[in-house]
């Protein structure tokens, strides 16, 4: 019997997938797009079907015995989620939402509009995901604040020697844990102390996108030392339509409510209302309430795998990969981002040669293998690399040997396609 | 299922491999237009030199995938020497051939593709092209197999209806 020691059998995963067995024009699917969203086991499918079919009701609202049951599953999946963060307050600290990019707009528009003044300024990193960019462009359209960036390197790595320089003045730093493009980590072992520390010292507050990190670490709030925590359902094995904001205690306490309606308040008036207590404070309107036990459906099975298997495992299909393409391709094909599998993730932007990433997807379908061809929102980044887009392979924990083979091999059928002569 | 083979002909292969009518032209007197699709970034840029009523001269700019420089250089070389009633019922039969698929995705309008659309409503004047009659131009007929593609091919005509409006409008004034 496997233990939680032993590596993780991607092949014997897969099989709680039941979109993994489909078959394209008679060939296996071969998934390698989940960064972009990943695919579902049963024990999620099944949870959010028996809420539907056994306690679906309003929560927070009905005093009979239904309404309370769905109220309890949604606030135990609540603490749940937050445990699978290491929450000190998980019944407190956790704040659903529609996805990260919504949890973001909540820290900008609440705790943005609130603490900053025109003059002060925002620090983030040239590799943002849009989410990370643009809500914070519109702030500081808005109240006249000033944007900056930490570059990256051209190994893929974040340059910090202009950090304190860079800090002084910042109110906010914005910082992807995972970069979508690079697979470049940023971390509590990996150049986020140095980070949070300037930002300490210069008093600002650190918003971190975990977005592409929690599906794939073991993540750690407490260890990461940041205020804010951003990531989504979708692309940890749980539903798409919900995400989640994890804030300190008393930054979101201090913190105005985000979007107005029911549940968010404790008292309306005809002149005025008064906002309710945390978590509820953020959550106007009826919430995802089955896609909340879905994700903490997600979160258990991730769980019961270990997320330091999945990082182990990862880690080692990155390396793998590097290796294969490298030896089959060499300089004719670019793989962007770190090249130590330590430092990254299993997410693979490629550039073949001169041939046009959309076309590399195109002719990839054709062999069944799915990557994400484009710009991934990450136009700054694009810019900065001196490409338009990428075609980019990403690997979670369905994700076999085979995947990356199938993969090196349709890459050979796109190489000769479109070859120059 | 439509196949690769749909999509990639030989002779999209041969002008993608090979584009015709690459470069410039000094602005002024030829014109320059730009098209962009901000979902892949291909990008087409025109330079259109009409005279007397025709396409005098055309050269072609930018960079993209196979299907979005094939078309650009299968556009250019069916529209040079043309006349610009010739060229633009050129521009709506190939958009009409695009538009099976493009139509029914609610694509057109959208900003995308430098905002060149309309073309239709601009040419009451002027016929269209069958198919048969658009020649090496049909090859790029199994792009609407692959509606995602389909911006892709429209790009360069977008771009050049553009150009011949702007070009047209500046001999005017």
């Amino acid at each position: 019997m496997a233990t939680m020691t032993d590596p993780l059998d991607p092949i014997v995963v897969a099989k709680d997938f039941p979109l993994l067995n489909r078959r394209d024009r008679e060939r296996p699917l071969v998934y390698l797009d989940s960064a972009a969203s990943s695919q579902h086991p049963s024990a999620v499918l099944d949870a959010m079907d028996r809420y539907y079919e056994t306690t679906h009701a309003n929560v927070h609202r009905g005093v009979y015995a239904l309404a309370e049951e769905a109220t309890t599953q949604f606030e135990a999946a609540r603490t749940n989620v937050g445990r699978f963060v290491n929450a000190p307050r998980p019944a407190t600290e956790i704040i659903f939402t529609k996805n990260a990019t919504e949890a973001i707009n909540l820290v900008a528009q609440s705790w943005g509009r609130r603490f900053m003044k025109a003059g002060d300024a925002i620090l983030l990193t040239i590799m943002e995901h849009h989410a990370n960019l643009v809500p914070w462009q519109m702030l500081a359209a808005e109240k006249g604040l000033e944007l900056r960036y930490l570059d990256v390197d051209d190994s893929g790595y974040l340059d910090l020697s202009n950090l304190d320089r860079l800090m002084n003045g910042t109110k906010l730093v914005g910082i992807t844990l995972t970069s979508n493009v690079l697979g470049t980590i940023v971390d509590q072992d990996r150049g986020l102390p140095a980070i949070i520390e300037a930002a300490r010292s210069a008093g600002a507050v650190v918003l971190a996108d975990g977005s592409q990190y929690v599906p794939h670490s073991p993540t750690d709030v407490r260890a990461l030392g940041c205020d804010f925590l951003a990531f989504t359902g979708h692309k940890m094995l749980g539903p798409t339509g919900i995400g989640v904001l994890w804030g300190r205690e008393d930054r979101l306490d201090a913190m105005p409510p985000f979007l107005g309606g029911g549940e968010m308040i404790s008292d309306v008036r005809l002149d005025g209302f008064t906002p309710t207590e945390l978590p509820w404070k953020f959550e106007a309107g009826t919430p995802p309430i089955a896609e909340a036990i879905g994700l903490s459906a997600a979160v258990d099975y991730l769980r019961g795998i270990g997320m330091e298997r999945v990082r182990a495992h990862e880690r080692e299909l990155c390396a793998y990969a590097i290796r294969t393409l490298g030896a089959r391709y060499g300089g004719d094909l670019r793989i962007f981002g770190p090249t130590d599998p330590d430092a990254r993730s299993g997410v693979l932007s490629l550039a073949l040669d001169d041939v046009h990433p959309h076309d590399v997807a195109q002719v990839l379908d054709e062999a069944g293998v799915c990557v994400r061809a484009g710009h991934h929102c990450a136009k700054p980044l694009m810019r900065r690399l001196g490409v338009a887009a990428t075609a980019r392979a990403s690997v979670y924990v369905y994700n076999t040997e085979a995947d990356i083979d199938a993969l090196a091999d349709a890459l050979e059928a796109a190489a000769s396609l479109f070859a120059r002569h | 299922m439509a196949g690769l083979e749909d999509l990639y002909r030989e002779i999209i292969l041969d002008h993608y491999r090979s584009p015709r009518n690459r470069g410039e032209l000094p602005s002024p007197p030829a014109h320059r237009s730009e098209g962009f699709n901000p979902l892949c970034g291909d990008e087409v840029v025109v330079h259109l030199l009409v005279e007397d009523g025709a396409v005098a001269d055309i050269k072609i700019g930018g960079q993209g995938c196979s299907i979005s420089q094939s078309s650009a250089s299968l556009m250019s070389a069916a529209v040079k020497g043309k006349p610009v009633t010739q060229a633009r019922a050129l521009i709506r039969s190939f958009k009409a051939m695009m538009s099976i698929h493009e139509a029914s995705l609610g694509n057109d309008g959208d900003g995308e593709g430098g905002e060149a659309g309309g073309t239709d409503e601009d040419d009451a004047a002027g016929g269209t092209v069958s198919i048969e009659d658009m020649g090496e131009l049909a090859a790029l007929q199994g792009v609407v197999k692959f509606p995602v593609r389909i911006k892709c091919a429209t790009l360069p005509w977008n771009t050049l209806a553009q150009g011949l409006n702007e070009a047209e409008a500046g001999e005017q004034a």
